[in-house]
């Protein structure tokens, strides 16, 4: 059974259906994608999952408990973390300070089960900006602190917004290898991207969200060799989520990867 | 029931008032993110000059009041938009409301200036009092136009808003920061028109509200306010919503009017209650209120600068202040020490908003009313200068500040600011006003109705009666509370409080209770002012009410905020502006609106540069003084030395004073001239030392120096050694932590907003391209 499972969740803003029943789920020690342009609904998806925007109707069950109706910093005790499309770093605390602070609270709920800010930092290759303000940072390197921020809660499920965009080709290499060792040891990750390079190399189950609407679900291969995907996102022609990258790509300076 | 009909027809045109200002108000928060807190006094500035034309030059009503409506006040939200509230694009919400208090704050200076309060005048309703029967019930003409203009307003707005090209630009929704975003190009031309449209009703509703009392400043600006729950009930929103909101405000204020003297019981307690009716709902409305949205961060022009103390540098500041202290306890006159013995009490409640509103970004407007209830509590329980009083006094304080803020933790920043606002208001018209009353058996006695007078306080043998003691002991207490102030910030709480400021989407998903995170700093911040208004109600020995009104709590806010609301120093700084401007008494209320006035415009600047002039000017200026031990013994010698002379009376006042200003202007100028020789020294080494791997770091201090060079010269002074050490290093980027760094580089972007060039050059200086390759396998080696 997934441990982060969502049921029948729609989200509608007046007359604007964000989310039309959308049923998925994440399982431990695998990466789970979640695909398609801007605007499907994606970081919607986030928001009703981390408690920041309650569903309009639907539920999302942790480890087989109802929480929909928790309270964001409830459902992070739990277990759940996740990082931002939009960098919501602490800007005016350090880099480690950053961390320190997400293991401070995590040690208040569960003692003893925080982690090493320092040894997450490292983890992330931050240990020589450990003491810069968080807002000095460019924003590949924010999201990789937001990435140790969300590990030093020790979560067993993390929810990644568009983690490899504003990283260059390598770095989103070394961050593909890092992703496949948190799955590993464990961690249910639930990843939005639009870089299909990383995607397609390391989920091990994908669903793609349009319109919000969840089209298609599968392994990558299948998800790729879906007539319906290829036509309304995975085309020749680069469809609206592969602008928008390009666009995102433009402005952080890094290289988008075209889909194969 | 005819009586009824009476109090619903003059009801209803209260309701068509405010339904005309909340309107207003609603228009320029949905259209330019700003909350307009000195809406109710654009209001009044308005009635007032209506007053001037119809009645001080005779100007015929029909002339006047288009005159006022529909030239000078959208001229006016003209002005005001081009020269405040444009630049608040990009700025904190909380800035965005310490800008909008100020500008209340200059207009109600303003137009006590203009207009001496002290003479009586009555502005007329329209058509001289004149109307028509409706059976036995008399309807005045003024009533019916009223009603008939905020009908017209109603479905002006409505065309406005859904059929003109203009209105549907301006509904786009500004409080989702993300869709402000994909807005693109800044919609001024919306702003325009709405600052024109929001002032405009405004003025007719100030104009048209002033004959229900005599002409005030503040009255008249806080009867305005009211219109504040019809926004809220409208939820800052809906413009429909506000106009039923304002039907509810307005006819509960009549119909209390109308009944509340009937009521037998407890007249002298329900006698104050009428003007606070509309607070009243307006806590109603807060309380049914669906809980907003926790939010991320907004795109902010400028970057926020929060220092955060070393114990060091905490316990020199307070040495410093206590050694002033003693500096002036022994040498100025009993007369001056015991006018300005007022100041260590508002500085205490300075340094209460450091955590609140510097730390965790939330703007509270009744911390002087925390510190009036301190300051009761003091008056009755410190009897005999019992010192256990003031603890007292922190405790109450706290626990009514916990309560006050419990409807406002589910909503975001601006409900909390009308919150307290509203609570303020409370307080100074009601609460403080009281005569005695008795709960459960407990006789209760503010303010008894006037004067109170408190104990100085005792320990043992050791007493404050003296001008002396007690000058220096409020100065000692000034330094525990921020030394308090101090571990907080030092603290997990002042790291909580920072990350809920910067994102409280991000802290409530990490596991933060947010609402608790809020409670707590208010709480606390209550406590402290608590203790403040103790220590003023001790140190004036009487006091009334008046001495903790809600427009004296503003105006200290925009003294701590202008000063840096971030740093401890600020608090002292707003205690000593406002507690000693009662040395030159004698120009009595005059120099108390003067330090209002210049607050007010010091304030306004803040839209520029949030952070205030201790981080942004004084901090860097002798930064080079704590550098250089030298200097800094020197200095704190030369004064000793001065004041032991003056002690002996071998010198007069006048040369310690001068002395001790010498020595000020000279310190920061001798450290940063040895700095800078001593950086020279370090920087021609690191040159002959020079690699190839340097040219970047050689590079991007050339364009800081240039760039500094515009803004201070000390903060090169002070950055000059870091890259130099840099160089020194042999070509290896910034490894660790380097301590020279952070400081400096933050007084970079002081006079200008950081733009993109500037945050390349930071990048470039701290070799961030080198360490983005040289790291980069890190990633893989924690991988592996």
């Amino acid at each position: 059974m997934a441990l982060l499972e969502v049921r029948d969740v729609t989200v509608r803003y007046g007359g604007h259906v964000a989310l039309h029943s959308v049923n998925l789920g994440v399982e431990a020690g695998r990466v789970t994608g979640l695909i398609g342009p801007n605007g499907a609904g994606k970081t919607t998806l986030f928001n009703v999952l981390t408690g920041l925007l309650p569903p309009s109707s639907g539920h999302v069950l942790l480890d087989g408990q109802e929480i929909t109706r928790l309270a964001p910093y409830r459902r992070a005790r739990r277990g759940l973390a996740r990082t931002f499309q939009i960098l919501e770093l602490f800007g005016q605390l350090t880099v480690l300070e950053n961390v320190q602070l997400a293991a401070r609270l995590r040690r208040r709920s569960a003692p003893g089960a925080a982690a090493d800010p320092r040894a997450l930092l490292a983890r992330v290759g931050l240990t020589a900006l450990a003491d810069r303000r968080a807002d000095t940072l460019p924003t590949g390197l924010g999201r990789r602190l937001e990435l140790a921020r969300a590990l030093a809660v020790r979560p067993r499920v993390l929810l990644l917004d568009e983690p490899a965009s504003g990283q260059d080709e390598e770095e989103t290499a070394a961050f593909a290898d890092l992703l496949g060792e948190l799955a590993g040891e464990g961690l249910a990750i639930l990843l939005v991207e639009h870089d299909m390079t990383l995607v397609m190399g390391v989920c091990a189950h994908l669903y793609v969200l349009d319109f919000g609407t969840l089209m298609a679900e599968g392994d990558p291969a299948s998800v790729r060799a879906d007539p319906r995907v290829r036509e309304a996102y995975l085309g020749t022609v680069p469809g609206p989520g592969e602008a928008g990258l390009a666009a995102t790509a433009a402005t952080t300076g890094s290289a988008g990867e075209e889909p194969r | 029931m005819h009586e009824f009909l009476v109090f619903t027809i003059s009801g209803l045109t209260t309701a068509g008032i405010y339904a005309i200002s909340a309107s207003g108000l609603t228009l320029t928060y949905v259209t330019t993110g700003v909350f307009n807190i000195a809406h109710g006094a654009t209001g009044m500035l308005a009635a007032f000059t209506y007053w001037q034309l119809a009645v001080g030059w005779g100007l015929p009503a029909p002339l006047a009041l288009p005159l006022c409506v529909l030239v000078a006040a959208p001229l006016f939200g003209l002005l005001l938009e081009r020269l405040v509230m444009r630049r608040l694009a990009g700025a904190p919400e909380s800035t965005r409301l310490v800008v909008t208090v100020a500008v209340l704050v200059v207009l109600v200076s303003l137009v006590q200036w203009v207009w001496d309060p002290s003479t009586f005048r009555r502005s007329q309703e329209l058509f001289a009092g004149k109307g028509f029967h409706l059976g036995t019930i008399s309807v005045p003409y003024n009533d019916v136009l009223v009603l008939g203009v905020a009908a017209a307003v109603a479905v002006l707005l409505w065309l406005l808003l859904h059929h003109s090209r203009a209105g549907i630009a301006m509904r786009a929704r500004v409080d989702d920061p993300s869709l402000a975003t994909l807005n693109g190009a800044r919609p001024s031309t919306s702003a325009r028109l709405a600052w024109m449209t929001g002032t405009a009703l405004a003025a007719l509703a100030g104009i048209l509200i002033a004959p229900k009392l005599t002409m005030s400043a503040i009255p008249l600006t806080l009867l305005i306010v009211n219109a504040y729950a019809a926004a809220v009930i409208g939820r800052l929103r809906s413009l429909p919503m506000t106009f039923a909101g304002a039907l509810v405000v307005g006819l509960a204020a009549d119909y209390a009017v109308g009944y509340l003297p009937k009521v037998h019981y407890g007249q002298q307690y329900l006698r104050g209650a009428l003007p606070v009716v509309p607070v009243l709902v307006l806590l109603v409305a807060l309380l049914v209120l669906r809980a907003s949205r926790l939010r991320g961060r907004p795109a902010l022009a400028v970057r926020e600068i929060t220092p955060t103390p070393t114990w060091g540098g905490g316990l020199g500041f307070c040495a410093a202040v206590v050694f002033g202290a003693v500096i002036a306890a022994t040498t100025m006159s009993k007369a001056d020490l015991f006018a300005s013995t007022s100041m260590w009490g508002l500085a205490i409640v300075g340094v209460s908003m450091v955590p609140l509103v510097g730390y965790a970004g939330r703007i509270s407007l009744c911390q002087l009313s925390f510190a009036g209830i301190g300051a009761a509590v003091v008056a009755h329980a410190g009897n005999g200068g019992n010192p256990a009083a003031l603890l007292l006094a922190v405790v109450v304080a706290a626990a009514v500040g916990a309560v006050v803020s419990l409807p406002a933790l589910r909503l975001s920043g601006i409900y909390l600011a009308l919150l307290t606002g509203a609570f303020a208001v409370t307080l100074d018209n009601w609460i403080f006003q009281l005569p005695s009353f008795t709960v459960a058996g407990h006789r209760f006695d503010l303010f008894q109705g006037g004067t109170l007078s408190a104990d100085r306080f005792r320990v043992g043998g050791f007493h404050t009666d003296s001008a002396k003691t007690f000058f220096i002991t409020g100065a000692v207490l000034f330094a525990l509370a921020a030394l308090v102030v101090v571990a907080v910030r030092r603290s997990e709480l002042g790291q909580r409080l920072i990350a809920v400021k910067e994102s409280p989407a991000a802290s409530a998903t990490l596991g933060m209770n947010v609402r608790l995170t809020t409670l707590a700093v208010f709480t606390l911040s209550a406590g402290l002012a608590g203790l403040g208004g103790g220590v003023y109600a001790s140190a004036v020995r009487s006091t009334t009410a008046d001495s903790f009104s809600f427009f004296t709590g503003l105006t200290l806010l925009l003294l701590v905020v202008v000063a840096g609301v971030s740093s401890i120093g600020s608090g002292l700084a707003a205690g000593l502006l406002l507690g000693t401007a009662a040395i030159s008494s004698a120009a009595g209320d005059s120099a108390a609106r003067v330090t209002a006035t210049l607050a007010g415009l010091a304030a306004l600047a803040l839209a520029a540069n949030p952070n205030g002039l201790i981080p942004s000017v004084l901090r860097p200026a002798y930064e080079p003084v704590r550098r250089v031990p030298a200097v800094l013994v020197g200095s704190v010698g030369v004064v000793t030395g001065l004041w032991v002379l003056r002690l002996a009376h071998v010198v007069d006042g006048d040369v310690l004073l001068l002395g001790i200003v010498a020595v000020a202007v000279a310190a920061p100028l001798l450290a940063r001239s040895l700095f800078d020789r001593a950086a020279g020294t370090v920087a021609r080494a690191a040159g002959t030392a020079a690699v190839p791997g340097d040219a970047v770091a050689s590079e991007a201090a050339s364009t800081i120096a240039t760039t500094a060079a515009t803004a201070t010269a000390t903060a090169t002074a002070a950055a000059a050694p870091t890259v130099a050490a840099t160089g020194a290093g042999g070509g290896t980027v910034v490894s660790g932590p380097d301590e020279g760094l952070s400081g400096p580089l933050e007084w970079l972007g002081f006079d200008a907003p950081v733009s993109q060039t500037d945050l390349d050059v930071l990048d470039a200086r701290l070799a961030l391209a080198g360490v983005d390759e040289s790291r980069l396998g890190e990633v893989r080696v924690g991988a592996a």
